[in-house]
């Protein structure tokens, strides 16, 4: 049976200073997660902000922006809801702890964007007049400079590699029909601008391989990066960077869950007879997204050809007697497989019918027909830069200044529980164990990773107790153990490590 | 125990709900409804939008990531 799709989505969020020409994006990116350090904790039982001096809110008192000098100790820090939130590539990356549904990735998703808001208005408070960090969940500048959104699945050691990347390919070119976040115009160096006024997707301009390690040059459409943070004779990690970053709760609950049922089919051979290889994938993603009818036919190995819904379509189908044959437990025990491919049936109907049916529920169908709307009652061109002014806004987090949260498209989540998942870890993997460790006993936690915790009790030398399983840690094995333990050491010993 | 597991019954349950609500087919009241409400943010769209739509495309650069 496939292994539980314990998953997890990490984002790059793209990172300007308004009011400042030229500013450092990894010194503002550091501002930006210190002032949320210092929110949370005050000066008080964590030492963060006395290892980054350079780095500190006062800085801002000068005129101009803080130089570069001030990059060279990166902040990198945990959160008690198990989340990593640090500096990666000139932007601010919050990952997401690892969950045990696709529902409640999204939770732990949304919440990453409270973090992001929380930390820009604290920096703001130390910013002179006129001054704003500001963050936009995309995934480019326009300018043909991308940052990714990734998404992360538990898999099988078992399952070999080819076989994934042979059956997963035709999935992830056609998936963003469903789930692209929408752009005004095109990057792609080998497309003339005005070919094409708005895509599907962020990213299609920028993949140029079907497999390999890179994740910023020569991006592939699958990954091969193998380190699993988990037991590597029994897990893999399959780390996703073809997507792009939601802001519709639905179109990311089911990027993942559409993803993850596919994967447990892979796990399971449930697709061995099924094989949709396309002739030339890079090429085919572009015409994908660059397809707003979605009718546009795609050339397969076998000489066929089918169109990215019909492909969805086949993959969807195969679902159905997947979840009739072998259950969709590996979704997670609250039903999420269920839902998700109810959703994924609708979708692809409304999307057949009529995309602009779900223009209040996708991301790509809600950018589109607002930038399309403004467009017509302004009779402007497609280059002209309100458009692309409007694309970059409706990723805007902060609540006065987003299009796309005024645009009022569905939710499936309740305000409460991403409110929760700010600092409370999810139960139902070792994030829970890293979560209230640092809750708890965070003075004591010398250094925190996905798979291990190292405590520093003062007079005895480090202690690290390993997580090499994501099932393992949960609140039903560590939960007593962390209510029975007034300090750090009643906790190691009961762990017996 | 039993609290929790009547909790996240209610939760799932509503997502289900919730989802099929979302996609909920097209009826000309729905059409009608949605037409209205992006009137309105085209009213008032350019209030919100940054000053100098010009400006801050040009100035909105990234270093590359991931």
């Amino acid at each position: 049976m496939a292994v539980a799709k314990v998953c997890g989505i990490e984002t790059e969020y793209g990172i300007t200073v308004h009011g400042v020409r030229d500013a450092n994006p990894i010194t503002a990116s550091s501002i930006l997660i210190n002032a949320y350090i210092n929110e949370l904790h005050g000066n008080v039982g964590w030492d963060f902000v006395d290892e980054t001096p350079g780095n500190d809110a006062r800085g801002f008192a000068r005129e101009s922006f803080p130089p570069s000098e001030v990059e060279s100790h990166l902040v990198n820090t945990v959160l008690t809801n198990g989340a990593r939130y640090y500096v990666d590539h000139a932007h601010p990356e919050y990952s997401s702890p690892e969950c045990i549904s696709p529902r409640e990735a999204v939770i732990y998703d949304k919440a990453g964007e409270e973090v992001l808001r929380t930390s820009m208005s604290a920096a703001l408070r130390s910013m002179p007049l006129g001054q704003e960090i500001v963050v936009y969940k995309n995934n480019s500048d326009r300018k043909g400079n991308s940052y990714g959104c990734h998404e992360n699945y538990l898999l099988d050691r078992a399952l070999p590699f080819g076989k994934l990347v042979k059956f997963i390919t035709p999935f992830f070119v056609t998936r963003q029909v469903m789930v692209g976040a929408g752009k005004v115009g095109t990057e792609s160096p080998q497309v003339p601008r005005g070919q094409v006024p708005f895509q599907l997707s962020q990213r299609a301009d920028f993949f140029e391989e079907e497999v390999g390690l890179e994740t910023t040059l020569k991006r592939p459409i699958v990954n091969t990066r193998d380190e699993p943070h988990a037991d590597a004779s029994r897990y893999r990690r399959l780390h996703v960077i073809l997507g792009d970053a939601n802001m519709s709760e639905v179109s990311s609950y089911l990027k993942v869950g559409t993803t993850a049922i596919v994967l447990s089919m892979i796990e399971d051979g449930f697709m061995d007879d099924l094989d949709l290889s396309l002739s030339d994938p890079v090429s085919s993603l572009r015409q994908v997204s660059y397809d707003l009818s979605l009718k546009r036919q795609l050339r397969l190995k076998s000489g066929k050809r089918m169109t990215a819904l019909e492909i969805q379509r086949a993959v969807f189908e195969r679902a159905e007697a997947y979840r009739d044959s072998h259950g969709l437990g590996s979704l997670g025990p609250e039903g999420d497989g269920e839902s998700v491919l109810t959703l994924w049936g609708k979708v692809l109907d409304a999307l057949d019918t009529d995309p602009m049916q779900l223009s209040d529920t996708l991301d790509w169908v809600a950018k589109y027909r607002l930038v399309s709307g403004y467009r017509d009652r302004n009779g402007l061109d497609w280059d002209d830069s309100k458009l692309a002014a409007i694309d970059l806004q409706y990723h805007d987090i902060r609540p006065t200044k987003s299009l796309f949260y005024r645009l009022g498209v569905r939710t499936i989540l309740g305000e409460e529980e991403v409110k929760a998942a700010v600092t409370q870890p999810p139960a139902n993997t070792r994030a829970y164990f890293r979560g209230k460790c640092l809750e708890r006993f965070g003075d004591y936690i010398a250094a925190a990773n996905w798979d291990s915790m190292i405590f520093d009790l003062g007079s005895d030398p480090l202690r690290r107790v390993p997580m090499m399983d994501p099932l393992k840690g949960t609140r039903d094995h560590v939960g007593k153990l962390f209510d029975e333990s007034a300090n750090p050491a009643q906790l190691l010993d009961s762990l017996g490590s | 125990m039993a609290e929790r597991e009547l909790k996240k019954k209610t939760t799932s349950q509503r997502t289900e709900d919730e989802v099929v609500d979302a996609t909920a087919p097209s009826s000309s009241e729905k059409s009608e409804k949605l037409k209205a409400e992006l009137d309105d943010l085209l009213d008032e769209i350019d209030e919100v939008l940054e000053d100098n739509a010009e400006e801050f495309v040009r100035n909105y650069v990234q270093k590359g990531g991931q």
